[in-house]
């Protein structure tokens, strides 16, 4: 009981997290909807723990606290791979915005440069 | 003007104000009519100012992208600007700027063309797992390329419009990226890659680090480098 009561307040206190982070627009939707979906089938979970006992069962694990382990295992690398991905756009994004940037400053270098030349002759 | 080609010299530069005034003036005195733009990577030195004051034309970068992000910005440049020929230099004076009439002359019959050590001109030793990366990558990159390449990671290169052209839409800022990579990528697309025996400068021999483990290192990513760009894309 007491077991069920700490898993099922940490599932509620998850979600009360990221529901106001997605209140206060600290995230994007995508991520959010991802981690209610998550969150929606991990609360029951954690207030009856031997839900997925007849799955796990099925597939040959003794226990279904031990399938959610492997699944949340799984589902973490999953997510990391994803985010790792997600930061490589974002790089590739930057460095085309840092280039482009270079570029228009050394354009408007070069045309100062000219107005210059074009100032100091008239002079 | 490089035989009757409009050139444009680019050297990426970190960090390099002791060097790049001498590089640059020393370009400008033996190639009169070309143009040079540095690519600043994100000094936190002098180096732009020092290169404008030399007479260079510089983009400076906000932030350090590597050698491979500093190229991308150039090929850029040379594509929006209209070069007909864009060559890549060592900002620390390894390379020397009298091989650059050679180099273009073989972007008749080149798309890219490449300055070598270890091919004839020139003494430069390596030994140890350096030399072994070194041999494995010429000795798969020559395949790919179906022409003798003896020194892959050379920094000192020429391309002409259509290698412009992709290096600008292309170049990858990783690690060896902006030589093995782009080697591997440019053979792959059917140009045609050629290599011009070059002696490179006594001050920049005996760089390459003698400590053994940081060589294995280096024999570990190069492996790692090659492999991916060979089965990428």
């Amino acid at each position: 009981m007491k077991l069920t009561l700490v898993t099922g307040l940490t599932g509620l206190l998850l979600l009360g997290t990221i529901v106001e982070l997605l209140r206060r627009r600290q995230l994007r939707e995508k991520y959010g909807m991802l981690w209610l979906a998550v969150l929606v089938v991990v609360i029951p979970l954690s207030l009856f723990p031997r839900l997925l006992d007849n799955v796990a069962g099925l597939l040959g694990v003794a226990s279904g606290v031990s399938l959610v382990l492997f699944l949340g295992i799984i589902f973490l690398l999953l997510v990391c791979v994803h985010l790792s991905w997600e930061v490589s756009a974002l790089e590739e994004e930057t460095r085309t915005l840092a280039e482009d940037f270079a570029l228009l400053r050394a354009q408007i270098d070069a045309d100062r440069a000219a107005r210059d030349e074009l100032v100091s002759h008239d002079g | 003007m490089v035989n009757g080609k409009r050139t444009l010299i680019i050297i990426p530069a970190l960090n390099e104000s002791g060097s790049i005034a001498d590089v640059v003036g020393e370009v400008r005195g033996e190639l009169p009519g070309v143009d040079v733009l540095v690519v600043d990577d994100g000094s936190t030195d002098r180096t732009a100012a020092v290169a404008v004051a030399a007479g260079a034309r510089v983009a400076k970068l906000p932030y350090n992208l590597g050698v491979g992000g500093a190229m991308r910005l150039g090929y850029r440049y040379a594509r929006d600007n209209d070069y007909d020929v864009a060559i890549q230099i060592d900002a620390d004076g390894q390379h020397d700027p009298r091989y650059v009439p050679k180099l273009v002359d073989l972007l008749d019959d080149n798309d890219l063309v490449i300055g070598a050590r270890f091919a004839g001109e020139g003494d430069y030793n390596v030994r140890g797992p350096r030399r072994w990366a070194m041999v494995m990558l010429s000795a798969v990159l020559s395949r790919v390329a179906k022409t003798k390449l003896t020194d892959t990671t050379s920094g000192f290169r020429a391309a002409n419009r259509r290698v412009i052209e992709m290096f600008a839409g292309w170049y990858p800022a990783e690690y060896l990226g902006d030589t093995v990579e782009t080697l591997v990528h440019t053979a792959r697309r059917g140009y045609r890659i050629k290599q011009v025996p070059v002696a490179m400068r006594k001050r920049m021999a005996g760089t390459p680090s003698h400590s053994p483990a940081r060589a294995m290192i280096y024999l570990g990513r190069a492996f790692a480098v090659l492999t991916l760009a060979l089965i990428r894309r």
